[in-house]
């Protein structure tokens, strides 16, 4: 890692919620015009953050607060080790670790909705762990490095070697983007939840945090996305943008499912799609 | 800078209405009022809201609930009353079960009125509400106590 | 001066070699001891101070080969191998009349043909003038310290614990006869033979010591004498017993194929050139199915859950420092003859297809020691994964796994163990709130889960070895192996997490109610929680010292392979996150008072229902209704008997491929 890669890590604690917010205002304006509505602001994700850190302070056990920050500090701290170009196994475990502090911050209240919500996300990351390990074993088998720099300095578009690691990521991307049809642990939409799942008893600055997070979680998600067309930056950036169109596009288009679809069918892709994809990289 | 005024989420909480005013009330969310052009978002947790809107009078039962949820709401808060009920007990008022109106639990700040109360009242009335939001807010950062 | 320094050299040589008999004869001696000890506290001074002298013995004995390579010793033994011989025929008579008076047909049968093969073996050896076996029949190396320590350390401090233990044990259960000095004799008598396992160059040494941890693990296993402890007892015996018999099996083949009774080392046999490769081969196939066995891989995993009847720090003793371990060592000394091979890679498959199974297993487990149970055995599985693919790589890894398993699982037990007195359960539901009632040992065991799965711990590093070491290994079956990983890595993730959920889960009312935990096992429980911590941060500083030589000398490994083990720029990032995880709770302390101070409290959301506690709410009419909170267990996915039925129908399919491809070899 040289200093010029160290910089893009650090730039990212300012400018992931930047491009992150922009998404997702983006996100709703789209998703209104797809229900005929005219939605909100583009800015509205950050009218929404900010508000939350204007209010007040209220919590069931103070400790809830703590897990909350380290599941933002480490959410932070994968993003730059992601974009300082570092190792994506360490990406992916210490994203992991981030959402365990966030599913016991969940436990921590013992409340009922949060409860149901922080096991349904334990769920989500059962499914998703094994496809998101067998994108970075992919990459490494074409690559023949672990490292995100290397993976983007190979020359060719990794998406015709990898299309079935690629559909597979897709899958689980939308368990990650918290999008519908597998957004069992809390939704942005109010009318398919459980009060609010994993963030019931997150409230104020709490949620604030939450929200900030995911703000930077999702555009590191759409790194790895770039990742398969990183051979050219425009491509790369079209791609993201088309799959972030797919995305949204299903939301509106499906209705949550319940968790043993979601998961026994994420280990399917997962197996068929890029177990295959694997063994046939051998093979070629 | 404010953000309250942008982005006011709201809890929507039935306390005895006839299910008149609830309907007016989700329909402010269908894309022919879209209130989330406001930033508005149905929540239906209280932790996260911003405005309790309460349809129908308070009855026994639901006395202790509507309390219970407005002190899980984090300062700064507003309660919008919708319809007649909530503001007097309406036609219901003389229930053997009907307590009055919303504040006869707990302080209301705007009370819409109608019955069924029209979206266009509803929405008028969250926006008047807005502006109480932010009142409280600055009342809360100069260190009063939120109400 | 050079004459000098020899002198120095061989000084220090005898002194090594003394110092491995010591560690060999003191617990033996001490078990012997203690047997005729009935005071307590005299017990407890024994039984301290002993564990104190293994423990520092070995801490010495890693100084003091410190920069050492693999060295042998004890080349002439002959008389040695007619008392072993002798004494493996009395452990047979003595299993035998066991196995009368529990009516167990079926393990005396086991027995008996073990005999028979070992007679074939003696007769071998003697016929073909392999008897006067020369060469180095002990022997340490980076490997065997690594072993040594983890035996002398964690397994000391278990004995230690054990007398709290096991004190308040036979108050807890008046109905089972007090034989704590029996008790005491095996525990140490355990550790004496693990520590000969792990130092002997010699297979047939390395056979008898085998051979008594089987038996002791048995005498343990069934110590309660109770209907399911005899009964569970006899099955650990058993399945030991088929890997038992093969082991012997391995010996014969050496014995009437090897041109000279060198081979019967275990130096030479690892090493033999590849026109002998055929020679080490199979002898590795054979004595890793015996490693299988006592490492309770699908299909043998039974006997190990049904171990958890014994008192607790029995499981602790076998899940961590000793018999499993026995198990996963032997087929990491195989590993250089594995690697590359058909059979290693059959090997590796029944170790990844244990991995994920008994990870899902470990879902549906509410029983906390079932689920450390399983989870043993799952993590065992990857180790014998890594073995079995053989390149210094996994081998790394595998090593890395059997320390950051060993230190975090004893902690794992132990604590269980102590909770299990104080709430009366060892369910996880009951556990519920523990960090309110008792937060030292919550904190204790969330460290120890952290380390059995979360990133910048342990276990972690290895998983990620493991990964490259995998997707280098031979393909497709490689890419098998990162399935399974990557399925179960996941898998892990689940009923770890919501585990440390329960612990952390909120509960106001209860108080601390852990005053009343003793001294002995508080130290042992700081101690070992201190060792988490310690292998945590100085994980680069075992690989660098000790493994890496091992790698070099045992796999002709070259340093710039070794090099790509672990990236700089990693290690960095991982040291600076252990850090920050450090930090994190020491901050939560520091703000603990601001936050009180400008936060509300509010009760948890239950549709604005009055909470006042978390096991009810009141419902309408004023009426309290309970309410409870339970973990999810997924029972109709991943179901133990549908799990075991498949991983054992899986599993007996690859290990008859073994022996068919042993067999085919053989002719
Ligand atoms: S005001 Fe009218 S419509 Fe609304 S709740 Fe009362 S009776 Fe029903």
């Amino acid at each position: 890692m040289d200093l010029m890669h160290i910089l893009y890590g650090v730039s990212f604690i300012l400018f992931g919620p930047l491009i992150g917010g922009i998404i997702v205002g983006l996100d709703r304006k789209l998703t209104a015009r797809m229900q005929g509505r005219v939605g909100p602001p583009v800015l509205q994700p950050f009218y929404d953050i900010g508000k939350l850190f204007q209010k007040e302070r209220i919590a069931v056990i103070y400790s809830e607060n703590f897990w909350v920050i380290a599941y933002l500090i480490f959410i932070v701290a994968t993003g730059m080790i992601f974009f300082a170009g570092g190792d994506l196994l360490l990406v992916i475990f210490a994203l992991t670790l981030a959402h365990v502090f966030l599913i016991i911050g969940a436990f921590s209240s013992s409340s009922p909705y949060a409860h149901v919500g922080a096991q349904r996300e334990l769920i989500q990351l059962m499914a998703i762990e094994p496809m998101v390990i067998l994108t970075a074993v992919g990459m490494y088998q074409v690559t023949g490095s672990f490292f995100v720099i290397d993976i983007l300095a190979y020359g060719g578009l990794l998406i015709f070697v990898l299309p079935g690691v690629f559909v597979g990521f897709l899958y689980v991307l939308t368990f990650k983007l918290r999008k519908s049809p597998f957004d069992l642990a809390t939704s942005h939409h109010a009318h398919q939840e459980l009060v609010k799942g994993l963030t019931t008893e997150f409230a104020g600055p709490t949620l604030g945090i939450y929200e900030l997070a995911h703000l930077y979680e999702t555009v590191m998600l759409l790194g790895f996305v770039y990742l398969f067309f990183g051979a050219n930056p425009l491509t790369g950036i079209i791609a993201v943008i088309l799959v972030y169109i797919i995305e949204i596009f299903v939301d509106n288009a499906t209705t949550r499912i319940t968790w043993q679809p979601a998961l026994i069918s994420a280990w399917i892709v997962t197996i068929v799609l890029g177990g295959l994809n694997l063994i046939g990289l051998y093979l070629l | 800078m404010s953000y309250l005024k942008k982005s006011p989420w709201i809890l929507h909480y039935d306390a005895s209405s006839c299910n008149g005013c609830d309907i007016e009330v989700l329909a402010c969310l269908t894309p022919l009022y879209d209130v989330e052009r406001f930033g508005i978002i149905n929540t239906g947790n209280p932790k996260h809201a911003d405005i309790f809107v309460i349809t129908g009078g308070i009855n026994e039962q639901s006395s202790v609930v509507v309390k219970n949820i407005y002190d899980q709401i984090p300062s700064p808060k507003v309660v919008v009353a919708v319809g007649i009920c909530a503001a007097t007990g309406g036609v219901f008022r003389e229930c053997y079960n009907i307590k009055g109106g919303v504040n006869t639990t707990i302080p209301v700040d705007v009370y819409v009125p109608g019955c069924a109360a029209r979206p266009e009242s509803i929405i008028d009335g969250i926006v008047a509400a807005l502006s109480i939001l932010e009142e409280k807010r600055k009342a809360m950062k100069k260190g009063e106590t939120p109400l | 001066m050079i004459n000098n320094d020899e002198c120095t050299i061989w000084y220090q040589r005898c002194f090594v070699e003394f110092l491995l008999l010591f560690l060999i004869f003191f617990p033996l001696v001490l078990a012997c001891i203690l047997l005729g000890i009935r005071g307590e506290k005299l017990r407890d001074i024994i039984v301290t101070t002993g564990a104190l002298v293994i423990g520092t013995g070995t801490l010495y004995l890693l100084i003091a080969t410190l920069g050492s390579h693999a060295t042998y010793y004890l080349t002439n033994t002959q008389t040695v191998h007619y008392i072993l011989f002798l004494l493996e025929i009395g452990i047979t008579l003595f299993i035998l009349y066991l196995c009368r008076k529990y009516h167990q047909r079926l393990v005396a049968l086991l027995v008996c043909i073990q005999m028979a093969i070992l007679i074939i073996f003696g007769m071998g050896s003697l016929t073909s003038g392999h008897a006067t076996t020369e060469g180095a029949n002990l022997f340490f190396d980076e490997f065997s310290i690594i072993m040594a320590l983890i035996i002398g350390i964690i397994g000391s401090l278990i004995c230690i614990y054990s007398l709290g233990y096991m004190r308040s044990y036979h108050l807890h259960h008046p109905e089972i006869s007090d034989r704590r000095p029996f008790f005491f004799f095996l525990l140490f008598l355990f550790l004496s033979a693990m520590f000969g396992l792990v130092f002997s160059n010699n297979l047939v040494w390395l056979f008898f010591f085998w051979e008594i941890t089987t038996v002791c693990s048995f005498l343990l296993i069934g110590y309660a004498k109770t209907k399911d402890a005899i009964k569970n007892g006899f099955l650990a015996l058993l399945l030991n017993l088929l890997g038992g018999i093969t082991f012997a099996g391995a010996l014969v083949y050496i014995t009437y194929t090897a041109p000279s009774p060198e081979y019967l080392n275990l130096s030479t046999l690892t090493t033999a050139g590849p026109d002998l490769a055929l020679l080490a081969l199979v002898p590795a196939g054979l004595i890793s199915f015996a490693g299988l066995t006592k490492s309770a891989q699908m299909p043998f995993s039974s006997w190990l859950i049904g171990a958890m009847v014994a008192p607790t720090p029995v499981s602790a003793l076998l899940h961590s420092s000793t018999m499993v371990k026995a198990g996963v060592y032997v087929i990491v000394r195989f590993a250089p003859v594995l690697e590359g091979q058909f059979i290693g890679m059959l090997i590796a498959l029944v170790g990844g297809i244990t991995f994920f199974l008994a990870s899902c297993i470990a879902i549906t487990q509410n029983n906390a020691k079932k689920l450390l149970a399983y989870s043993t055995i799952a993590n065992l599985g990857l180790v014998v994964a890594c073995a079995g693919v053989g390149s210094h790589e996994a081998v790394w890894a595998a090593i890395l796994l059997i320390i950051f398993h060993a230190v975090a699982k004893s902690l794992l037990f132990l604590c269980t163990g102590t909770v299990e007195h104080q709430i009366g359960s060892r369910d996880i539901e009951e556990m519920n709130g523990l960090f309110v009632t008792m937060p030292k040992v919550a904190t204790m065991m969330l460290i120890g889960m952290a380390g059995m799965f979360l990133a910048p711990f342990g276990m972690l590093i290895s998983k990620w070895a493991t990964l490259r070491a995998f997707v280098d290994a031979s393909p497709p079956l490689g890419i098998l192996l990162v399935l399974f990983l990557a399925l179960g890595s996941g898998v892990t993730v689940f009923f770890w997490t919501k585990w440390m959920g329960k612990l952390i889960g909120y509960h106001e009312e209860k108080k601390n109610d852990e005053e009343s935990v003793n001294r002995s096992e508080w130290a042992v429980l700081y101690i070992i929680t201190g060792l988490v911590a310690l292998v945590a941060f100085t994980f680069p500083l075992i690989s660098g010292t000790i493994l890496e030589p091992y790698l070099i000398s045992a796999h002709n490994a070259t340093t710039e392979s070794l090099d790509k083990l672990l990236f700089y720029d990693d290690l960095i990032i991982i040291l600076l996150m252990l850090s920050l995880i450090v930090v994190m709770p020491l901050s939560l302390y520091f703000f603990r008072h601001a936050w009180k101070e400008s936060y509300r409290k509010v009760p948890r959301y239950v549709c604005g229902r009055e909470a006042l506690s978390p096991h009810s709410f009141t419902g309408s009419i004023g009426v309290q209704k309970e309410m409870g909170l339970s973990n999810y267990y997924l029972e109709d996915i991943f179901g133990e008997l549908r799990m075991l039925r498949i991983g054992d129908l899986c599993t007996i399919a690859l290990i008859v491929l073994i022996f068919a491809a042993l067999i085919g070899m053989v002719v």
